[in-house]
Protein backbone atom coordinates (compact mmCIF):
# COMPACT_ATOMS: atom_id res chain seq x y z
CA UNK A 1 0.00 0.00 0.00
CA UNK A 2 3.08 1.97 1.00
CA UNK A 3 4.22 1.10 -2.28
CA UNK A 4 1.69 2.13 -4.28
CA UNK A 5 0.97 5.59 -2.87
CA UNK A 6 5.06 6.59 -3.25
CA UNK A 7 5.01 5.04 -6.56
CA UNK A 8 2.15 7.42 -7.25
CA UNK A 9 3.90 10.23 -6.08
CA UNK A 10 6.74 9.89 -7.66
CA UNK A 11 4.95 9.37 -10.81
CA UNK A 12 2.89 12.61 -9.89
CA UNK A 13 6.29 14.05 -9.51
CA UNK A 14 7.32 14.29 -13.10
CA UNK A 15 3.95 15.67 -14.09
CA UNK A 16 3.96 18.44 -11.74
CA UNK A 17 8.34 18.55 -12.46
CA UNK A 18 7.19 19.23 -15.97
CA UNK A 19 4.35 21.70 -15.65
CA UNK A 20 6.88 23.84 -13.00
CA UNK A 21 10.33 23.46 -15.32
CA UNK A 22 9.17 24.02 -18.43
CA UNK A 23 6.30 26.57 -18.01
CA UNK A 24 6.90 29.17 -20.29
CA UNK A 25 7.16 26.83 -23.25
CA UNK A 26 4.14 25.21 -21.84
CA UNK A 27 2.21 28.40 -21.60
CA UNK A 28 3.06 29.52 -25.42
CA UNK A 29 2.16 25.90 -26.91
CA UNK A 30 -0.94 26.17 -24.97
CA UNK A 31 -2.32 29.62 -25.61
CA UNK A 32 -1.46 29.09 -29.62
CA UNK A 33 -3.42 25.54 -29.19
CA UNK A 34 -6.23 27.51 -27.56
CA UNK A 35 -6.61 30.39 -30.35
CA UNK A 36 -6.90 27.65 -32.66
CA UNK A 37 -9.99 26.41 -30.65
CA UNK A 38 -11.25 29.74 -30.03
CA UNK A 39 -13.82 31.41 -32.68
CA UNK A 40 -12.40 34.89 -34.45
CA UNK A 41 -15.44 36.60 -32.47
CA UNK A 42 -12.42 38.03 -30.31
CA UNK A 43 -14.94 37.81 -27.10
CA UNK A 44 -11.74 37.22 -24.57
CA UNK A 45 -8.73 39.72 -24.88
CA UNK A 46 -5.09 37.89 -25.48
CA UNK A 47 -3.99 38.93 -22.02
CA UNK A 48 -6.90 37.86 -20.44
CA UNK A 49 -6.37 34.59 -21.89
CA UNK A 50 -2.26 34.74 -21.21
CA UNK A 51 -3.11 35.37 -17.51
CA UNK A 52 -6.11 32.65 -16.99
CA UNK A 53 -3.83 30.31 -18.69
CA UNK A 54 -0.98 30.73 -16.63
CA UNK A 55 -2.70 30.57 -13.23
CA UNK A 56 -4.28 27.80 -14.27
CA UNK A 57 -0.86 26.28 -14.93
CA UNK A 58 0.92 26.96 -11.71
CA UNK A 59 -2.69 26.11 -9.64
CA UNK A 60 -2.78 22.94 -11.47
CA UNK A 61 1.36 22.38 -10.62
CA UNK A 62 0.38 23.43 -6.92
CA UNK A 63 -2.50 20.62 -6.84
CA UNK A 64 -0.51 17.60 -8.71
CA UNK A 65 2.60 18.33 -6.82
CA UNK A 66 0.45 17.57 -3.48
CA UNK A 67 0.42 14.12 -4.84
CA UNK A 68 -3.49 13.69 -4.32
CA UNK A 69 -4.79 11.36 -6.78
CA UNK A 70 -8.38 12.29 -6.41
CA UNK A 71 -9.22 16.06 -8.14
CA UNK A 72 -12.61 15.59 -5.72
CA UNK A 73 -9.87 16.10 -2.67
CA UNK A 74 -9.22 19.30 -0.83
CA UNK A 75 -5.89 19.82 -2.52
CA UNK A 76 -7.42 20.56 -5.60
CA UNK A 77 -10.35 23.03 -4.39
CA UNK A 78 -7.88 26.32 -5.67
CA UNK A 79 -7.80 24.21 -9.54
CA UNK A 80 -11.66 23.67 -9.55
CA UNK A 81 -12.83 26.94 -7.85
CA UNK A 82 -10.69 28.94 -10.76
CA UNK A 83 -12.62 26.44 -13.14
CA UNK A 84 -16.10 27.50 -11.86
CA UNK A 85 -15.06 31.40 -12.11
CA UNK A 86 -13.72 30.28 -15.51
CA UNK A 87 -16.34 29.04 -16.69
CA UNK A 88 -19.35 30.60 -15.36
CA UNK A 89 -17.72 33.78 -17.09
CA UNK A 90 -17.47 32.03 -19.82
CA UNK A 91 -21.08 31.08 -20.00
CA UNK A 92 -22.11 34.13 -19.35
CA UNK A 93 -19.92 36.07 -22.13
CA UNK A 94 -21.17 33.65 -24.51
CA UNK A 95 -19.04 30.66 -25.41
CA UNK A 96 -19.92 27.65 -26.80
CA UNK A 97 -19.56 24.87 -24.18
CA UNK A 98 -16.82 23.45 -26.94
CA UNK A 99 -15.36 26.29 -26.12
CA UNK A 100 -15.20 26.23 -22.66
CA UNK A 101 -14.40 22.75 -22.21
CA UNK A 102 -11.70 23.33 -24.75
CA UNK A 103 -9.43 25.37 -22.42
CA UNK A 104 -8.73 22.17 -20.01
CA UNK A 105 -8.45 19.63 -22.77
CA UNK A 106 -6.43 22.13 -25.21
CA UNK A 107 -3.60 21.53 -22.76
CA UNK A 108 -3.54 17.85 -23.46
CA UNK A 109 -1.51 17.74 -26.55
CA UNK A 110 1.58 20.30 -25.43
CA UNK A 111 1.62 18.53 -21.65
CA UNK A 112 1.79 14.93 -23.33
CA UNK A 113 4.55 16.53 -25.53
CA UNK A 114 6.78 17.63 -23.07
CA UNK A 115 5.85 14.47 -20.76
CA UNK A 116 6.96 12.07 -23.60
CA UNK A 117 10.10 14.54 -24.30
CA UNK A 118 11.15 14.39 -20.59
CA UNK A 119 14.22 12.32 -19.69
CA UNK A 120 12.35 9.56 -18.66
CA UNK A 121 13.61 6.04 -18.62
CA UNK A 122 11.71 3.70 -20.82
CA UNK A 123 8.34 4.45 -22.80
CA UNK A 124 6.10 2.48 -19.84
CA UNK A 125 6.49 5.22 -17.44
CA UNK A 126 5.87 7.74 -19.90
CA UNK A 127 3.39 5.97 -21.51
CA UNK A 128 1.60 6.25 -17.36
CA UNK A 129 2.90 9.65 -17.37
CA UNK A 130 0.55 10.84 -19.89
CA UNK A 131 -2.01 8.43 -18.74
CA UNK A 132 -2.48 10.04 -15.33
CA UNK A 133 -1.80 13.48 -16.98
CA UNK A 134 -5.10 12.28 -19.40
CA UNK A 135 -7.35 11.10 -16.38
CA UNK A 136 -6.73 14.28 -14.71
CA UNK A 137 -7.31 16.56 -17.63
CA UNK A 138 -10.58 14.78 -18.33
CA UNK A 139 -11.83 15.01 -15.43
CA UNK A 140 -11.60 18.93 -14.98
CA UNK A 141 -12.87 19.16 -18.33
CA UNK A 142 -16.09 17.66 -17.57
CA UNK A 143 -16.25 19.50 -14.79
CA UNK A 144 -15.87 22.50 -15.98
CA UNK A 145 -18.66 21.20 -18.72
CA UNK A 146 -21.27 20.73 -15.76
CA UNK A 147 -20.19 24.26 -14.48
CA UNK A 148 -20.94 25.53 -17.30
CA UNK A 149 -24.08 23.77 -18.09
CA UNK A 150 -25.41 24.70 -14.84
CA UNK A 151 -24.72 28.57 -15.19
CA UNK A 152 -26.98 28.37 -18.65
CA UNK A 153 -29.66 26.28 -17.01
CA UNK A 154 -29.84 29.60 -13.77
CA UNK A 155 -29.86 31.86 -16.33
CA UNK A 156 -32.71 30.04 -18.43
CA UNK A 157 -34.72 29.06 -15.13
CA UNK A 158 -33.81 33.68 -14.37
CA UNK A 159 -34.81 34.55 -17.82
CA UNK A 160 -37.97 32.21 -17.38
CA UNK A 161 -39.08 34.22 -14.02
CA UNK A 162 -38.68 37.38 -15.82
CA UNK A 163 -40.49 36.33 -18.72
CA UNK A 164 -43.79 35.15 -16.22
CA UNK A 165 -43.55 38.77 -14.74
CA UNK A 166 -43.14 40.70 -17.68
CA UNK A 167 -46.51 38.98 -19.39
CA UNK A 168 -48.53 39.61 -16.94
CA UNK A 169 -48.86 44.12 -16.93
CA UNK A 170 -52.49 44.70 -15.67
CA UNK A 171 -53.36 48.08 -17.13
CA UNK A 172 -55.62 50.80 -16.25
CA UNK A 173 -57.50 51.91 -19.65
CA UNK A 174 -60.29 54.08 -17.96
CA UNK A 175 -61.69 54.61 -14.35
CA UNK A 176 -63.49 51.69 -13.79
CA UNK A 177 -61.80 49.57 -16.57
CA UNK A 178 -59.18 47.26 -16.41
CA UNK A 179 -57.29 45.47 -19.46
CA UNK A 180 -54.90 42.09 -19.33
CA UNK A 181 -53.39 41.96 -22.64
CA UNK A 182 -51.98 38.30 -22.46
CA UNK A 183 -49.05 37.64 -24.84
CA UNK A 184 -47.81 34.09 -25.52
CA UNK A 185 -48.33 30.58 -24.48
CA UNK A 186 -51.12 30.60 -21.47
CA UNK A 187 -49.93 27.39 -19.58
CA UNK A 188 -51.29 27.08 -16.36
CA UNK A 189 -48.73 29.14 -14.39
CA UNK A 190 -48.69 31.83 -16.20
CA UNK A 191 -52.50 32.29 -16.16
CA UNK A 192 -52.13 31.57 -12.56
CA UNK A 193 -49.94 34.84 -12.55
CA UNK A 194 -52.23 37.03 -14.77
CA UNK A 195 -55.24 36.11 -12.87
CA UNK A 196 -54.11 37.04 -9.36
CA UNK A 197 -52.78 40.03 -10.46
CA UNK A 198 -56.14 41.23 -12.21
CA UNK A 199 -58.37 39.90 -9.41
CA UNK A 200 -55.54 42.38 -7.09
CA UNK A 201 -56.46 44.92 -9.11
CA UNK A 202 -59.85 44.95 -9.52
CA UNK A 203 -60.06 44.97 -5.68
CA UNK A 204 -57.51 48.04 -5.85
CA UNK A 205 -59.41 50.06 -8.36
CA UNK A 206 -62.58 49.21 -7.56
CA UNK A 207 -63.00 48.74 -11.40
CA UNK A 208 -66.37 47.07 -13.01
CA UNK A 209 -65.04 46.05 -16.13
CA UNK A 210 -62.00 43.83 -17.00
CA UNK A 211 -60.81 43.21 -21.08
CA UNK A 212 -58.62 40.12 -21.31
CA UNK A 213 -57.14 40.18 -24.59
CA UNK A 214 -55.72 37.56 -26.53
CA UNK A 215 -54.74 39.18 -29.17
CA UNK A 216 -51.25 38.08 -28.58
CA UNK A 217 -51.92 34.56 -27.94
CA UNK A 218 -50.89 32.86 -31.13
CA UNK A 219 -53.38 29.05 -30.23
CA UNK A 220 -56.21 28.89 -27.95
CA UNK A 221 -56.81 25.32 -27.20
CA UNK A 222 -59.16 23.58 -24.93
CA UNK A 223 -56.84 23.97 -22.55
CA UNK A 224 -55.94 27.80 -22.94
CA UNK A 225 -59.65 28.09 -23.63
CA UNK A 226 -60.59 26.51 -19.72
CA UNK A 227 -57.91 28.86 -18.54
CA UNK A 228 -60.04 31.50 -19.76
CA UNK A 229 -62.99 29.94 -18.23
CA UNK A 230 -62.18 29.69 -14.89
CA UNK A 231 -60.54 33.72 -15.36
CA UNK A 232 -64.00 34.55 -16.20
CA UNK A 233 -65.87 33.14 -13.62
CA UNK A 234 -63.05 34.30 -10.85
CA UNK A 235 -64.19 38.07 -12.36
CA UNK A 236 -67.92 37.62 -11.85
CA UNK A 237 -67.59 36.35 -8.67
CA UNK A 238 -65.66 39.55 -7.81
CA UNK A 239 -68.53 41.47 -9.18
CA UNK A 240 -67.21 42.72 -12.47
CA UNK A 241 -67.82 41.84 -15.91
CA UNK A 242 -65.44 40.15 -18.20
CA UNK A 243 -64.90 41.07 -21.51
CA UNK A 244 -62.45 38.93 -24.00
CA UNK A 245 -61.21 40.64 -27.15
CA UNK A 246 -58.47 39.80 -29.47
CA UNK A 247 -60.41 36.90 -30.96
CA UNK A 248 -59.71 36.49 -34.95
CA UNK A 249 -61.23 34.87 -37.09
CA UNK A 250 -59.11 31.69 -37.26
CA UNK A 251 -59.14 31.47 -33.56
CA UNK A 252 -62.80 31.95 -33.99
CA UNK A 253 -63.36 28.92 -36.45
CA UNK A 254 -61.36 26.96 -34.43
CA UNK A 255 -62.81 27.25 -31.34
CA UNK A 256 -65.98 26.14 -32.75
CA UNK A 257 -64.62 23.18 -34.33
CA UNK A 258 -63.19 22.21 -30.88
CA UNK A 259 -66.90 22.57 -29.55
CA UNK A 260 -65.99 24.97 -26.63
CA UNK A 261 -68.93 26.53 -25.37
CA UNK A 262 -67.99 30.31 -24.19
CA UNK A 263 -71.48 30.61 -23.28
CA UNK A 264 -72.46 33.91 -21.78
CA UNK A 265 -68.78 35.49 -22.09
CA UNK A 266 -68.67 38.59 -23.63
CA UNK A 267 -66.23 38.73 -26.48
CA UNK A 268 -65.24 41.09 -29.02
CA UNK A 269 -62.95 40.97 -32.51
CA UNK A 270 -60.57 44.09 -30.74
CA UNK A 271 -59.41 45.50 -27.78
CA UNK A 272 -60.81 48.91 -29.43
CA UNK A 273 -64.82 47.34 -29.79
CA UNK A 274 -64.13 46.05 -26.18
CA UNK A 275 -63.23 49.15 -24.84
CA UNK A 276 -66.18 50.99 -26.18
CA UNK A 277 -68.36 48.58 -25.15
CA UNK A 278 -66.84 49.08 -21.16
CA UNK A 279 -67.22 52.91 -21.74
CA UNK A 280 -70.85 52.56 -22.65
CA UNK A 281 -71.51 49.82 -19.91
CA UNK A 282 -70.01 52.23 -17.62
CA UNK A 283 -71.96 54.85 -18.79
CA UNK A 284 -69.95 56.85 -20.98
CA UNK A 285 -69.34 57.32 -24.59
CA UNK A 286 -66.77 58.71 -26.61
CA UNK A 287 -67.40 61.78 -28.99
CA UNK A 288 -65.55 63.50 -31.31
CA UNK A 289 -65.07 67.59 -30.38
CA UNK A 290 -63.60 68.42 -33.65
CA UNK A 291 -65.57 70.97 -35.75
CA UNK A 292 -65.98 69.48 -38.81
CA UNK A 293 -67.60 66.52 -37.85
CA UNK A 294 -69.80 68.71 -35.45
CA UNK A 295 -70.98 70.36 -38.99
CA UNK A 296 -71.64 67.77 -40.78
CA UNK A 297 -73.85 66.12 -37.74
CA UNK B 1 -48.14 9.39 -50.54
CA UNK B 2 -45.13 10.47 -50.46
CA UNK B 3 -43.05 12.04 -47.42
CA UNK B 4 -41.39 15.01 -48.11
CA UNK B 5 -40.50 16.15 -45.03
CA UNK B 6 -40.27 14.18 -41.37
CA UNK B 7 -39.65 15.62 -38.20
CA UNK B 8 -39.61 13.47 -35.15
CA UNK B 9 -40.25 15.87 -31.41
CA UNK B 10 -40.24 13.97 -28.03
CA UNK B 11 -43.11 15.02 -25.98
CA UNK B 12 -42.12 14.84 -22.27
CA UNK B 13 -42.88 18.23 -20.87
CA UNK B 14 -44.98 21.53 -21.03
CA UNK B 15 -42.16 22.57 -23.06
CA UNK B 16 -42.07 20.12 -26.03
CA UNK B 17 -45.62 20.60 -26.17
CA UNK B 18 -45.22 24.73 -26.85
CA UNK B 19 -41.94 23.63 -29.37
CA UNK B 20 -44.42 20.49 -31.34
CA UNK B 21 -47.40 23.92 -31.68
CA UNK B 22 -43.86 25.71 -33.01
CA UNK B 23 -42.38 23.38 -35.14
CA UNK B 24 -46.22 22.41 -37.02
CA UNK B 25 -46.78 25.87 -37.35
CA UNK B 26 -43.72 26.56 -39.76
CA UNK B 27 -44.05 23.09 -40.97
CA UNK B 28 -47.30 24.55 -42.22
CA UNK B 29 -46.51 27.86 -43.31
CA UNK B 30 -44.01 26.17 -45.46
CA UNK B 31 -46.69 23.89 -47.18
CA UNK B 32 -48.28 27.23 -47.70
CA UNK B 33 -51.54 26.56 -45.40
CA UNK B 34 -54.00 28.90 -45.30
CA UNK B 35 -53.68 31.08 -41.95
CA UNK B 36 -57.11 29.36 -40.25
CA UNK B 37 -55.71 25.80 -41.67
CA UNK B 38 -52.73 26.87 -40.05
CA UNK B 39 -54.43 27.46 -36.90
CA UNK B 40 -56.66 24.39 -36.70
CA UNK B 41 -53.77 21.96 -37.47
CA UNK B 42 -51.42 23.78 -34.54
CA UNK B 43 -54.44 23.63 -32.46
CA UNK B 44 -55.29 19.95 -33.01
CA UNK B 45 -51.52 19.52 -32.45
CA UNK B 46 -51.36 21.05 -29.22
CA UNK B 47 -54.53 19.15 -28.14
CA UNK B 48 -52.94 15.36 -29.33
CA UNK B 49 -49.66 16.63 -27.54
CA UNK B 50 -51.62 17.36 -24.90
CA UNK B 51 -52.91 13.95 -24.17
CA UNK B 52 -49.74 12.23 -24.92
CA UNK B 53 -48.07 13.79 -21.91
CA UNK B 54 -50.83 13.96 -19.71
CA UNK B 55 -52.49 10.54 -20.34
CA UNK B 56 -49.77 8.32 -22.11
CA UNK B 57 -46.86 9.34 -19.70
CA UNK B 58 -44.91 11.21 -22.54
CA UNK B 59 -43.74 10.16 -26.43
CA UNK B 60 -43.29 11.49 -29.37
CA UNK B 61 -44.62 13.43 -32.39
CA UNK B 62 -43.56 12.80 -35.98
CA UNK B 63 -44.33 15.85 -37.97
CA UNK B 64 -44.52 15.10 -41.48
CA UNK B 65 -44.93 16.94 -45.03
CA UNK B 66 -46.57 14.63 -47.59
CA UNK B 67 -47.82 15.12 -51.05
CA UNK B 68 -50.66 12.72 -52.63
CA UNK B 69 -51.88 13.17 -56.06
CA UNK B 70 -50.39 16.36 -56.11
CA UNK B 71 -52.09 17.78 -53.07
CA UNK B 72 -49.88 18.53 -50.12
CA UNK B 73 -50.57 18.35 -46.28
CA UNK B 74 -49.42 17.49 -42.87
CA UNK B 75 -49.37 14.20 -41.36
CA UNK B 76 -48.97 14.30 -37.73
CA UNK B 77 -48.69 11.07 -35.35
CA UNK B 78 -48.60 11.07 -31.74
CA UNK B 79 -47.03 7.74 -29.87
CA UNK B 80 -47.04 6.78 -26.28
CA UNK B 81 -46.75 4.19 -24.34
CA UNK B 82 -48.87 4.66 -22.02
CA UNK B 83 -52.30 2.55 -20.50
CA UNK B 84 -53.85 3.01 -23.58
CA UNK B 85 -57.73 4.07 -24.31
CA UNK B 86 -59.96 1.77 -22.86
CA UNK B 87 -63.20 2.59 -24.75
CA UNK B 88 -61.81 4.76 -27.77
CA UNK B 89 -65.39 5.84 -28.45
CA UNK B 90 -66.69 7.36 -25.11
CA UNK B 91 -62.69 9.37 -25.07
CA UNK B 92 -63.88 10.60 -28.33
CA UNK B 93 -67.31 11.89 -26.66
CA UNK B 94 -67.44 15.33 -26.14
CA UNK B 95 -66.93 16.51 -22.43
CA UNK B 96 -65.80 12.87 -21.48
CA UNK B 97 -62.61 13.39 -19.39
CA UNK B 98 -60.75 11.19 -17.19
CA UNK B 99 -58.45 14.43 -16.03
CA UNK B 100 -59.76 17.67 -14.77
CA UNK B 101 -59.59 19.28 -18.28
CA UNK B 102 -63.05 20.01 -20.42
CA UNK B 103 -63.56 16.84 -22.39
CA UNK B 104 -63.30 18.25 -25.98
CA UNK B 105 -59.54 17.26 -26.66
CA UNK B 106 -59.45 14.41 -28.56
CA UNK B 107 -63.08 15.04 -30.66
CA UNK B 108 -61.94 18.56 -31.12
CA UNK B 109 -59.28 17.19 -32.75
CA UNK B 110 -60.87 14.99 -34.88
CA UNK B 111 -62.93 17.90 -36.29
CA UNK B 112 -59.82 20.35 -36.72
CA UNK B 113 -58.14 17.72 -39.17
CA UNK B 114 -59.33 15.99 -42.57
CA UNK B 115 -58.58 12.06 -41.35
CA UNK B 116 -58.19 10.88 -37.99
CA UNK B 117 -56.74 7.44 -36.80
CA UNK B 118 -56.94 6.52 -33.60
CA UNK B 119 -54.91 3.39 -32.48
CA UNK B 120 -55.02 1.91 -28.82
CA UNK B 121 -54.34 -1.17 -26.55
CA UNK B 122 -55.17 -1.21 -23.00
CA UNK B 123 -51.77 -1.53 -21.63
CA UNK B 124 -49.54 -0.86 -24.72
CA UNK B 125 -50.37 2.88 -25.69
CA UNK B 126 -51.92 4.97 -27.79
CA UNK B 127 -51.09 6.29 -31.27
CA UNK B 128 -53.06 8.84 -32.93
CA UNK B 129 -53.00 10.29 -36.52
CA UNK B 130 -53.88 13.28 -37.97
CA UNK B 131 -53.69 14.45 -41.75
CA UNK B 132 -54.78 17.87 -42.83
CA UNK B 133 -54.76 19.10 -46.54
CA UNK B 134 -53.67 22.09 -47.77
Amino acid sequence: MADTSRAARSESGRIARVLEQDSANLLEAWIAAQSKVLSARGSISANELRSQSREFISLLQKAIASGASSVDGPDWDDVRGFLADLSKSRAIQGFSPRETAMFVFSLKEPLFERLGAAANPDADTRTTDVWNASLILDELGIYTTEVYQKSREQLISRQQQDLLELSTPVVKLWDGILALPMVGTLDSSRTQVAMESLLQRIVETGSDVAILDITGVPTVDTLTAQHLLKTVNAVHLMGAECIISGIRPQIAQTIVHLGVELGDVVTKASLADAFRLALSRTGRTVTRIDAHVNDRA
Amino acid sequence: MTVLRCEIVPVRSQQDVVAVRQSVRSLAVAQGLSLVDQTKVVTAASELARNTLDHGGGGTARLEAVIDNGRTGLRLTFEDRGPGIKDVDLALTDGFTTGNGLGLGLGGAKRLSNEFDLWSRAGEGTRVTITRWR
